[in-house]
């Protein structure tokens, strides 16, 4: 069998002393598009940022298809967060989308006209083919993240890791992600994404991740979404898992388990 | 003006003497190389992490006279303080990363303590070689304001080669340094080398500030780093454009200043170069053709007046939508809580423009045939963002452009049909009984 697209082991990340992450074991299966849902707070950007080596790990261990993510980064794309980056940064929508290809281009050589191509097909293929030229600060919030999208599929890669692609858009914006995110599903590419919105989890997503600190639950969305399940993800807060986080400044804190 | 005066001021524009022209030279290559690597320090948040680096060259400078004296070296020559200048830069920058990396404590705060705490050592350091005896620290001040007129035609060299050495690295690493500025994660994710790119960048300005301190000295290096990119930002919303237009201004900043303060030695090239690029600045954030404060103005302005006109041609149109096309004055009026004086103003623009006619009288308009489509164009506009707004409150906000116009320009078109078939559902009188204005009171 050939490795997963995305395998995380005994993943553990702590901000200044404090477990975010415990323990996490996750694995993506290929060609599926995956949700990971947790309330506020409960390390989904985190579990996204560490794989990707954005914020140290405390320990654990992540591969991609198999491999240290060093060897596949062509295969792997990731789509921030729009809130992430400065939208006044003097720069056009294809400029942005000309960044996912900046890899290919290559150290010091100039963005070139198939380039510019290539980008344009990318934002034609989120429904932005008229807006290419835009100054970024002039698009709208759901543009924003449309072109955000665009600049992952111009990487053309095998996985795509987004990070609450669907947060606060509009309708059309909803609309042309899910259309590509089923396109990339046909294409047998695999699709990971944040997700903050419980009620839509079962309609976009194959496969669901449940997170709150710690996988709670993972596999089809039919498996994962029992009352079961939503309870220990989203009901009352373990006091165990509080304690703990509180408590982990405390020498010998862990001893207690 | 005295005439001596005159005749320096030939004899520096055209360029008569060797030195004045080497000293032109590297100046100006110097400004433009601020401006260029400046308009990345801008655009990566950093403009302070300039200045701090500026202040931090004091102690290194210091020091590196005070060891050059004691074993006996040249004591003046600007390549060992360079060096000196360079060393306790970089300890600074290395200070503001640490205490960065291993406190909780906020960047303006780490970046104000190196600040001071190494401008002070190297103030200390100052006096006390100023108390050494023969008078030696002579001169070693001018790095504090700039000082041109000290600059032998070997230093100028050297700031020549090392300021074209910053312009061919930033055109040469153009993509890689724009990309850094705009999105680290991504960069990194995508496997570019964000802390080493981060780190040449931060040599880059490290080594703009070293080579500036002759020219416009520790305390306004930062002005000629951020001013020229500042001053272009008005002008154009493209990176290249905007990197293009930071060069020249900070070489023209450094050439004007080079030349006044050839003519007039005792003012101090430092703080003319940022006069010269205060002005600039200044002309920009006027008359700036992107982001300048009177084109922002008229634009406002415009789109004011668009709106009142907007709003009159909708009221004319919904009174004749109820009766007669002849509509009443008296009818306008009470559309809305607006001012008779307003609206006949308003009545009157529009009657010049052929948009509708007044009668006579002047107590009844009707609308042109062209008012006619114009209106009508709004109205259903209009009513489709107030269905749109109604039925889609959960993610309209984010959406509701005006300046957009036509709502099927911003919402896709299965959208746009669907509003349309509520609009075409509803009577008008249903869902236009009062305007958005009046509901909320």
């Amino acid at each position: 069998m050939s490795p997963l697209p995305l395998q995380i082991r005994s993943l553990n990340v702590a901000y200044h002393r404090k477990l975010v992450l415990w323990d996490a074991d996750v694995g993506i299966n290929p060609g599926k598009i995956t949700a990971i849902a947790g309330p506020n707070g409960a390390g989904k950007s985190t579990l996204l940022k560490a794989a990707l080596g954005l914020i140290p790990k405390s320990s654990g261990e992540v591969l991609f298809f198999g491999d240290t993510l060093k060897r596949n980064r062509n295969r792997v794309a990731y789509v921030p967060q729009r809130e992430s980056v400065d939208w006044d940064f003097p720069v056009t929508a294809r400029d942005v989308v000309a960044m996912g290809l900046y890899r290919r281009i290559g150290w010091c050589l100039p963005v070139r006209s198939r380039h510019r191509r290539l980008a344009e097909e990318a934002l034609a293929d989120v429904g932005l083919a008229d807006f290419s030229r835009r100054q970024i600060n002039q698009l709208s919030g759901g543009q924003q993240q449309r072109v955000f999208l665009a600049r992952a599929l111009a990487q053309k890669a095998d996985l795509y890791l987004m990070d609450e692609p669907f947060a606060s858009v509009d309708a059309a914006t909803e609309q042309a992600i899910l259309s590509v995110l089923n396109r990339l599903k046909e294409q047998g590419r695999t699709v990971v994404c944040v997700h903050h919105d419980l009620q839509t989890v079962s309609e976009y997503f194959d496969d669901a991740v449940l997170l709150n600190m710690r996988v709670v639950a993972q596999g089809s969305v039919s498996e994962v979404l029992t009352t079961e399940n939503l309870r220990k993800t989203y009901g009352a807060r373990l006091p165990l898992l509080d304690e703990a986080v509180t408590d982990l400044s405390v020498p010998n804190a862990l001893k207690k388990f | 003006m005295s005439a001596t005066m005159i005749e320096t001021l030939w004899r520096v524009l055209l360029l008569q003497d060797h030195n004045t022209r080497i000293v032109l030279a590297g100046s100006c290559v110097f400004g433009a190389a601020a401006g260029l690597v400046g308009t990345f320090l801008l655009l990566r948040k950093r403009s302070l992490m300039g200045d701090t680096l500026g202040h931090a060259t004091l102690p290194g400078i210091a020091g590196a006279f005070l060891i050059a004296i004691t074993i006996g070296a040249n004591a003046r020559s600007f390549l060992w303080l360079s060096i000196g200048a360079a060393v306790s830069g970089i300890a600074g920058m290395l200070t503001v990363l640490g205490i960065r990396k291993f406190s909780q404590i906020k960047d303006d705060a780490a970046l104000a303590i190196v600040l001071s705490v190494f401008f002070g050592t190297g103030v200390a350091l100052l006096s006390a070689i100023q108390q050494l005896p023969g008078g030696q620290a002579a001169g070693i001040e001018g790095f504090i304001y700039g000082n041109t007129a000290s600059m032998t035609t070997q230093d100028a060299g050297f700031i020549f080669a090392s300021s074209l050495f910053v312009v061919v690295a930033c055109v040469a690493f153009f993509k890689e340094f724009s990309l850094l500025c705009f999105d680290e994660a991504f960069a990194s994710t995508n496997g570019w080398p964000v802390r080493t790119l981060d780190l040449f960048l931060m040599s880059l300005i490290v080594l703009v500030t070293v080579i500036g301190l002759q020219s416009v000295g520790i305390l306004l290096v930062v002005a000629l780093l951020v001013i020229p990119p500042v001053a272009a930002r008005f002008w154009s919303d493209n990176l290249c454009v905007v990197a293009f237009l930071a060069t020249i201004i900070g070489a023209d900043s450094a050439m004007v200043g080079v030349v006044v303060s050839a003519v007039l030695p005792k003012m101090p090239a430092g703080a003319i170069i940022v006069l010269v690029a205060a002005s600039i600045f200044a002309f920009g954030l006027l008359f700036g053709a992107r982001r300048g404060v009177i084109i922002q103005l008229l634009a406002e302005r415009r789109a004011a007046s668009r709106l009142r006109a907007e709003h009159m041609l909708r009221a004319v149109y919904e009174c004749a939508e109820n009766g007669s096309p002849l509509v009443e004055l008296k009818a306008i009026l009470n559309k809305r809580p607006w001012q008779k004086k307003e609206v006949l103003r308003e009545i009157h623009r529009l009657a010049n423009s052929e948009l509708l006619t007044i009668t006579p009288d002047g107590l009844k308009v009707q609308l042109t045939n062209l008012g006619q489509i114009d209106s009508r164009r709004l109205v259903r506009n209009h009513r489709l963002w107030e269905l749109y707004l109604l039925n889609h409150a959960d993610v309209a906000p984010g959406r509701v452009d005006r300046d957009a116009d036509m709502i099927e320009h911003v919402l896709d078109p299965r959208l746009v049909d669907e509003l349309e078939v509520l609009l075409a559902m509803e009577s008008p009188r249903r869902f236009v009984p009062l305007d958005p204005e009046k509901r909320k009171s």
